[in-house]
């Protein structure tokens, strides 16, 4: 079947513009920009409202196996759809962590009952434990599509640095965490005024920039491609920057929480506010949108981590860490671009076109040929925040009871329909 | 009269002339404790628990002899060796505890914010015996009480806290309630013990001890909390000892007059030199024991007259 979008607000993260036009489906691909409607084509009205590539989101936390009532691939699919999220990449730390070829089949197949696309990535190491790498190679022929231990840091430099080596070879993209994870032990806040005012162990923000530091070495020691999957504080872009550069195959991500919330939003003692890394100061919230506005930081992910209620309903040092995203992702983008730091297509680029290049994958363009992986979304759209709406099983936002702008209208993977807000 | 607060969860929460409600009132027990006949009648017929997550005897008897002078009924539960251990979460025991109607809770948990979470699940008053670092508001009240009974006011005072100020709630919460009451701050730590960014709480930061107790009307003394480090903040307690114990030379360079003070249990020859300690020309650190059961009393009087009017008012909405 033929789709023609007609009257749509076209945000075109490749050619960085945001202009009036149309857009025709076709056999699931983008079939013609900018073109009459061919004979017999269902005809949607966009009635102005923003047409871009649908997201492709780096490190969706996804409870299969072992949690599967946090979250399921098809609770969290249908979360994703109704997120604008087209393209998920599932992250390893699951229990037990996606370090086989076996594991990892058992993924792809549940993963089926997604109605997004989920690409999944395996773990470095076994167990995610630092020490030993993982069959790399087995991984990747089954389809793995980048390596991570996720969260968990290796102190082991000289096996990370065996891994890394052997990855380069295969080609293979590696996601760090850039903490120091010694500094970092048993903190759950950034040090400073508010951690102490709270009581609230703490780690300082330089623990980010000396893993980053670390991994930088290790790259330009190995050669692998690398990816940091959340940059959150200032001290760490300019080591971000040298990296870069000097030709290192370096990109990083940033969390869209980091983006939108800081520190003093813990008030007192908001779990659904604790993440890994910490929330941070205000002057590095701002560091941080100015990062990805210069293309500094490349990517903005959701990190969605679900969290069932008793693991929140603890006190703040003991309660789980991160929230879901998938669903708030987009209006969160949204009071961004709202506030006027960055433009639309600069924004949507850091959430489809780079995170898909730096994978390797097709999607994230409004090209002629390029999958119709869309979203259909109102950035103006005003409502009230409800966690107990969210398709997700679990319900741990941050934002909830918040106002938000930013709805998404309709959601569309290779050519099919998968989302569509009530009117 | 002025004290609106349903919990006593911290100082942070407290306006000035709330504090001084406090102290006016527990000066009043004060009185009532020296007598040889001690009993009041004002929590007759209430209930108050006490929950300590962490092991406490000096809090835990002071809270304790406060009920039973008031006439509560008064219950210890000795969680750190009970049903937590079996599990059951910090929610779960509060709510297991409202069921029983108790009026006042009072709770020491060793995680900051824990008392608050608590608090929002139970609809008694709830008084925070001390969470994690973050505060100790009746130890606060109590200093405050001691301060201003020796020195006669609680305003325009110098006032040094000297030790670990990163693992301390009872330096917060002074730091807190004495910045309220307009003094004069300093913090002297070594700096691996000094928490970050506290020089924005409107203080002055000394890591040389006899600098910081250049003039001071009122030395505070803390415990080092082994407990609560993960190691490695100092080299020893010996070399601690010699640059931050107080000891006579370095009371020297305080006020004549300066009141040396200790929250307790002390660490005789680690960080308070024992014969100080027991000086009872400077040390009012067994004052400090006494206050604190008229403190604690009045804290208890006043969450529970504000629990009595709300239950009152709730029974006349019920009759209308």
């Amino acid at each position: 079947m033929i789709i023609h979008l007609s009257n749509a607000r076209l945000i075109d993260p490749e050619a960085l513009t945001d202009a009036p036009g149309s857009l025709t489906i076709a056999k699931g691909v983008i079939g013609a920009i900018n073109a009459p409607a061919p004979k017999g084509a269902r005809i949607i009205d966009c009635g102005g409202m923003c047409l871009a590539p649908g997201i492709v989101d780096i490190g969706v936390k996804i409870g299969e196996p072992g949690e599967r009532h946090k979250e399921s691939f098809r609770s969290a699919g249908l979360a994703a759809a109704a997120g604008g999220v087209t393209t998920i990449i599932a992250r390893p730390d699951t229990t037990p962590a996606i370090d086989t070829p076996e594991a990892l089949e058992f993924v792809t197949r549940r993963a089926a009952e997604s109605p997004v696309r989920i690409r999944h990535m395996a773990a470095l190491t076994k167990g995610r434990d630092g020490h030993e790498m993982t069959e790399i190679g087995f991984l990747l022929d089954a389809g793995a599509i980048a390596f991570t231990d996720a969260a968990r840091v290796s102190t082991d430099a000289k096996a990370l640095s065996r891994a890394m080596t052997y990855a380069r070879s295969l080609g293979a993209l590696i996601g760090g965490h850039p903490q120091d994870p010694n500094l970092s032990a048993g903190a759950s806040a950034t040090s400073g005024k508010f951690a102490s005012l709270r009581g609230i162990p703490a780690v300082s923000p330089m623990a980010e920039r000396m893993g980053l530091e670390r991994d930088l070495a290790l790259v330009e020691l190995t050669g692998a491609r690398y990816h940091a999957d959340q940059i959150t504080t200032a001290r760490a872009l300019p080591a971000l920057a040298r990296a870069k550069d000097a030709g290192l195959d370096v990109t990083a991500g940033t969390s869209i929480h980091h983006l939108t919330l800081n520190e003093l939003d813990v008030g007192d003692y908001r779990t659904f506010f604790k993440f890994t890394p910490p929330l941070r100061s205000e002057d590095d919230r701002l560091a941080m949108v100015e990062a990805v506005t210069s293309g500094l930081i490349d990517v903005i992910s959701s990190m969605h981590t679900p969290a069932d209620e008793e693991s929140k309903r603890l006190p703040f040092e003991e309660a789980a860490s991160g929230a879901v995203a998938l669903e708030t992702f987009l209006p969160a983008a949204m009071r961004i671009y709202h506030a006027g730091a960055i433009d639309l297509p600069t924004l949507i680029r850091a959430m489809t076109l780079n995170p898909a290049r730096r994978l390797g994958l097709p999607q994230g363009r409004l090209s002629v040929g390029a999958p119709a992986d869309l979203v259909l979304f109102d950035p103006d759209a005003p409502f009230l925040m409800d966690r107990f709406s969210l398709r997700s099983k679990s319900k741990n936002t941050p934002f909830d009871g918040a106002r938000m702008e930013g709805k998404v209208l309709k959601t569309f993977v290779g050519g099919t329909l998968v989302y569509a807000a009530e009117s | 009269m002025t004290f609106r607060a349903r919990h006593l969860l911290g100082i942070e929460h407290l306006a000035p002339q709330e504090i001084v409600t406090v102290l006016d009132l527990a000066d009043r027990y004060v009185d009532l404790n020296r007598r040889t006949v001690k009993q009041s009648d004002v929590l007759a017929g209430m209930t108050q628990i006490n929950m300590f997550f962490e092991n406490s005897t000096r809090t835990q008897a002071s809270f304790e002899l406060a009920g039973k002078r008031l006439g509560a009924d008064v219950m210890n539960m000795s969680v750190a060796s009970s049903s937590v251990k079996k599990g059951e979460t910090l929610i779960d025991t509060a709510m297991t505890l409202n069921a029983m109607h108790p009026d006042l809770l009072v709770v020491r948990h060793g995680s900051s914010g824990a008392v608050n979470l608590l608090a929002s699940k139970v609809n008694c008053a709830v008084l925070n015996a001390g969470d994690g670092r973050h505060e100790h508001p009746t130890q606060a009240l109590l200093d405050a009480l001691t301060i201003r009974r020796a020195k006669g006011r609680i305003q325009r005072l110098t006032v040094a806290i000297c030790g670990d100020i990163a693992h301390s709630r009872v330096a917060r919460s002074n730091l807190i309630l004495l910045g309220k009451m307009e003094n004069r701050l300093r913090l002297i730590a070594p700096p691996t013990l000094m928490p970050p960014g506290v020089e924005d709480f409107g203080c002055e930061l000394f890591d040389d001890m006899r600098k910081g107790l250049e003039g001071a009307d009122v030395v505070m003394m803390l415990r080092l909390q082994n407990e609560r480090m993960d190691g490695g903040f100092i080299p020893s307690s010996r070399e601690y000892y010699h640059r931050y114990g107080l000891d006579a030379e370095k009371l020297a360079h305080a006020k004549p007059d300066a009141i040396v003070m200790h929250p307790g249990p002390m660490n005789r020859g680690v960080e308070i030199d024992g014969d100080l300690a027991d000086d009872i020309n400077r040390s009012v650190i067994q004052d400090q024991v006494e206050m604190g059961v008229a403190v604690r009393m009045a804290c208890m009087d006043l969450l529970a007259r504000n629990l009595r009017a709300e239950r009152g008012r709730k029974i006349v909405g019920m009759m209308a």
